[in-house]
């Protein structure tokens, strides 16, 4: 989709500098727009700041220098617009799948069989329908991170942010995930910021990929990738747009490995 | 920790006093480390609980039967087998004279592991919360903790006296440390992604600390806990021993005395026994009321 058809953005960061204890420059002048109802992807090596931007823009970590805004205000904190999946899961080890994927609600102050009632509605939607007495430790990680992304969508929040949300799980996991997560986001309707290292993943999932440069990581450049997706997901990975996109990010990506 | 293995019936009671109390810090120390580990990870598939239960019968069966043979030997005829032993510890439980001992021993020890478990507990969360409080208290409990025991039992008796006072006081200045300090340690190292998982939900500070950081810190805190009372019962006994003959502390030293060595065995046994079935209900207690996640039953 070329920019001028672009979607308002929901959320800008304005000259987003990060500076750690010690000097260690993560993140250096980020002037980036996220178009509301779309899938952006921040790709780079590691070490090139993408989760630090991402947990600015949750409002977890604050810039060194800039300022983010959703809907036009700038952030000081987490904000019921924005809710996040995290690369580890971050279940409770100690509540069963129904508190987790409840909890943003418990902690609003939503009232247990209301709350209870939009986490089983999320919790069939991400196809963990049975599941909901279950504990963490009884499931796998891919299930795991499927009551991550219930959580998030639990709290009806505009934009989900995505943490390498498939980076602990296996390949195949992985794909299905993928699928689901896009066959659920043309329902939900959502602005999505996700974090990957996979170019593949990148490219199959984006509308936009925004590519970090290594430490400090800068905007090194924004991909469109122009995929059709309403066919099968065999048909788009052998889809020439599909391959020539990874190609062209891959051959980017190795000048900063040297 | 789980009931056994039971310590061996020839533990050096009858040698000197300051190295016991010596040989038993260090048994506190090592466990806690064992705890620590287990609290996380330990699961029980239930096909393995009979072959458990019967390795622990088989075990305790031979730890009997060789204490049994060593009595029969005779290794000393200061030690007497397991058969003698147990008949002494049914007279005693027959003819009273357990019953008024424990009655005497558990008033220190319930007050002063009470008084430790509420106290440190809640020390040992502010502690860990807190930077400015963990920088005042965390000195006294680390020295609390190295300190031995039996060097500061003249002080707690000019301060205290020998009454009940002096006795509670040992069985904090035993079991309070590893509680607070546990908890400290707990909350401090309280999962950074599950907190920032709250706050990212707009959680607010009470919320972190009562749904996050405390469940969280609770299977350390309990295993502090656990050794705490294990402490207490070295406190109690050590007071009874070294301040004034009471309770056990005085079935054993009046026994000794007397040399009626089975009834002191019965009695050494008896506090073995009680200190370990305890700590074992504590630990299944913890599992019942507060870690619903292990009690699904599904494998």
């Amino acid at each position: 989709m070329p920019p001028t058809m672009q979607p308002p953005d929901i959320v800008e960061t304005r000259g987003i500098s990060k500076i750690y204890e010690g000097d260690i420059q993560a993140l250096k002048g980020i002037d980036l727009g996220f178009p509301q109802g779309q899938m952006t992807t921040l790709l780079g090596p590691s070490g090139c700041g993408k989760t630090t931007l991402l947990k600015i823009l949750a409002g977890l970590l604050a810039p060194t220098e800039g300022e983010v805004r959703v809907s036009g205000v700038p952030i000081t904190g987490p904000g019921p617009e924005r809710a996040l999946v995290f690369q580890d899961f971050a279940l409770m080890p100690w509540a069963s799948v129904l508190r987790n994927v409840g909890f943003g609600l418990e902690l609003r102050g939503v009232a247990k069989p209301a709350r209870e009632e939009t986490a089983r509605r999320y919790i069939d939607k991400v196809g963990l329908a049975g599941f909901a007495d279950r504990y963490p430790h009884e499931l796998s990680g891919g299930m795991k991170q499927r009551v991550g992304l219930a959580r998030a969508l639990a709290v009806n929040a505009n934009v989900l942010l995505m943490d390498e949300p498939f980076s602990a799980v296996d390949e195949q996991t992985r794909r299905q995930f993928q699928e689901d997560l896009l066959l659920l986001l043309t329902v939900e309707k959502k602005t999505v910021i996700f974090v990957t290292h996979s170019i593949e993943e990148a490219v199959y999932v984006s509308d936009r990929i925004v590519l970090l440069s290594p430490r400090p990581g800068r905007v090194s450049r924004i991909f469109h990738p122009a995929i059709d997706r309403s066919r099968t997901s065999d048909q788009i990975r052998r889809d020439s747009a599909y391959l020539d996109t990874v190609e062209e990010i891959w051959q980017m990506v190795r000048q900063y490995l040297n | 920790m789980a009931l056994w293995p039971l310590p061996g019936p020839s533990f050096p009671f009858r040698e000197s006093r300051d190295g016991e109390t010596g040989e038993s810090k260090r048994q506190v120390g090592s466990s806690a480390l064992m705890s620590e580990h287990a609290a996380g990870t330990k699961t029980w598939p239930s096909l393995l609980d009979a072959s458990t239960w019967l390795f622990r019968l088989v075990s305790i069966a031979v730890l009997f039967a060789a204490w049994e043979i060593a009595g029969r030997v005779p290794i000393s005829p200061a030690f007497p087998g397991f058969l003698e032993t147990m008949a002494s510890l049914i007279q005693m439980i027959a003819d009273g004279r357990m019953g008024r001992a424990y009655f005497q021993t558990l008033e220190p020890l319930v007050i002063g592991i009470g008084l430790s478990a509420l106290v440190g507990v809640a020390m040992g969360v502010v502690m860990g919360l807190s930077r400015t409080f963990q920088w005042a208290w965390e000195p006294v409990f680390v020295v609390m903790q190295a300190a031995p025991m039996a060097a500061l039992i003249p002080l707690i008796t000019f301060i205290y006296g020998i009454g009940t006072t002096a006795k509670v006081v040992a069985v904090i200045i035993l079991a309070a440390p590893v509680i607070v300090l546990n908890s400290f340690k707990a909350v401090r190292n309280a999962n950074p992604s599950l907190i920032q998982m709250c706050r990212s939900f707009q959680g607010t500070g009470r919320q972190l600390v009562w749904k996050i950081i405390i469940p969280d810190a609770s299977p350390v805190i309990f295993a502090g806990l656990r050794l705490g009372v294990a402490a207490g019962f070295i406190g109690v006994i050590l007071a009874e021993l070294l301040i004034t003959p009471t309770g056990i502390g005085d079935l054993i030293t009046y026994h000794r005395s007397v040399a009626e060595y089975a009834d002191m065995y019965a009695a050494v046994f008896s506090i073995i026994v009680v200190a370990a079935v305890t700590v074992g209900l504590l630990e299944k207690a913890e599992n019942r009321y507060f870690r619903p996640e292990k009690r699904t039953g599904r494998p």
